[in-house]
């Protein structure tokens, strides 16, 4: 139990050092990028408490921000899918509050899991582009872009959901 | 107060939440002023310092382009230079050289770069203590950059030509009509050149420079090349710079500058 914090402080720093450093610059036909670091919110544990997982979405926003330069969108975003993640998870897990103590995201069927991220990060990412955009102008950008970097994070995530629970096991 | 504090105790997340999301909408509008937006962005120590290893890193790995480049530019310099020491031991005196120097070069390395947003920013190794300040034009030997910012102690931020809200003033070479560099968002390689007079005449492919009306650039830096005109007075630019690969560039600091605007505000 005691170690949780300190995984989580480490998923939290490795993921922000991998948007920057790595992902930020692949730019797949010029502007596509996935937003990989959204996982976190994901990831957090589910607890009655929620000021904690608001706090530091705001702060993982913040940081992403401060390197991109991009004033707060990536922290409204982020911590806007935060927010909302409780209700989705009722809605899509058809389960309460009681349950958060002895609930694991990877113990659920892919169906559910597919469903819930889904949401989120489509949620996050038309936030992040339409204050990218700023304007009521280009909306269709907005979309096209909202949907390509969607399935991009959607994929890579999964794909390393896979590789990194595989490893777990054995 | 009872209620009150029911009330508080009821909605205690929408209201973090709501706080929270202020925060960071005012620092998303905040980043859409000119050099305002000073605490979140890749100018403060620790963001710049590891863009400073990063790009240390991807430098070692191109040098042998980056020497390519030098190598040119070293050409292309030595050449103009003996032009000049030619034409002024023959006509001027060497004085009015040394002392109205008007333009100061500062050598500078790209540590960011990008090209993708509709609101693209640069980050710069050169900061207050090489003398660089806001508003001071970035070019490199191809052609126009952007302008400089806002800057720390050792990291300036650009605002790369890229940039919706970036506007430049830009002529023909040929001809001096000029008019207003701006960009639509659409492609990083092309650039528009609005507000042109209408009795400009121009061909596809003549050369635009910069006009040299404001404070900030000199006249006659390279931007690009005409390749189609749109409606509406407003034609489309192919820029020199393949702006998606940029590494050392120039500051250019303007010793008249001050003394412009104080004429310009009277």
């Amino acid at each position: 139990m005691s170690r949780k914090p300190f995984y989580l402080s480490f998923v939290f720093i490795g993921l922000i050092l991998l948007q920057v450093l790595v992902l930020n610059n692949i730019l797949l036909l010029g502007k596509i990028n996935p937003y990989i670091y959204i996982s976190f919110i994901f990831l957090f544990p589910f607890k009655k408490n929620r000021f904690p997982i608001l706090t530091l979405a705001f702060l993982l926003g913040l940081c992403i921000d401060s390197f991109s330069n991009s004033g707060g969108i990536h922290a409204f975003a982020t911590t806007f899918i935060a927010f909302i993640r409780p209700y989705f998870f009722k809605v899509v897990f058809q389960k309460t509050e009681v349950d958060f103590e002895f609930f694991k995201l990877n113990q659920e069927s892919f169906g559910k899991i597919f469903n819930f991220t889904v949401i989120l990060t489509f949620f996050h990412h038309f936030i992040l582009f339409s204050l990218a955009n700023f304007s009521f102008n280009n909306f269709l950008n907005v979309v096209t872009n909202m949907f390509l970097s969607g399935i991009f994070t959607l994929t890579l995530y999964f794909l390393g959901n896979f590789i990194l629970s595989r490893k777990q096991e054995s | 107060m009872q209620q009150l504090i029911y009330f508080f105790q009821k909605y205690k997340y929408g209201l973090y939440l709501l706080f929270l999301l202020l925060i960071a909408l005012g620092l998303t509008i905040n980043n859409h002023n000119f050099h305002r937006s000073k605490f979140i962005s890749s100018t403060n120590s620790i963001t710049g310092g590891i863009y400073e290893k990063m790009s240390g890193l991807d430098t070692y790995l191109n040098l042998k382009n980056q020497n390519k480049a030098l190598i040119k530019e070293n050409e292309l310099l030595r050449n103009k230079l003996s032009k000049l020491t030619d034409t002024i031991t023959k006509n001027t005196k060497k004085d009015s050289f040394n002392y109205q120097q008007r333009y100061n070069y500062i050598s500078g390395k790209i540590l960011k770069n990008e090209f993708h947003k509709s609101y693209n920013y640069l980050t710069i190794n050169k900061g207050d203590k090489n003398g660089v300040s806001s508003e001071m034009a970035v070019v490199n030997f191809k052609g126009i950059v952007g302008i400089t910012d806002n800057t720390s102690e050792k990291y300036a931020r650009v605002q790369s030509i890229l940039n919706r809200n970036s506007k430049i003033n830009a002529r023909f070479k040929n001809s001096f009509h000029f008019g207003t560099l701006t960009w639509n968002t659409k492609d990083y390689n092309t650039v528009q050149l609005i507000d042109i007079p209408r009795q400009a005449v121009f061909n596809i492919g003549d050369t635009i420079i910069t006009g040299g009306r404001s404070a900030i650039f000199p006249e006659g830096i390279p931007v690009g090349t005409v390749i189609s005109k749109s409606t509406s007075n407003s034609i489309d630019i192919k820029l020199f710079n393949d702006m998606s690969n940029l590494g050392s560039i120039y500051i250019i600091k303007n010793f008249h500058k001050e003394e412009i605007q104080n004429l310009e505000k009277q």
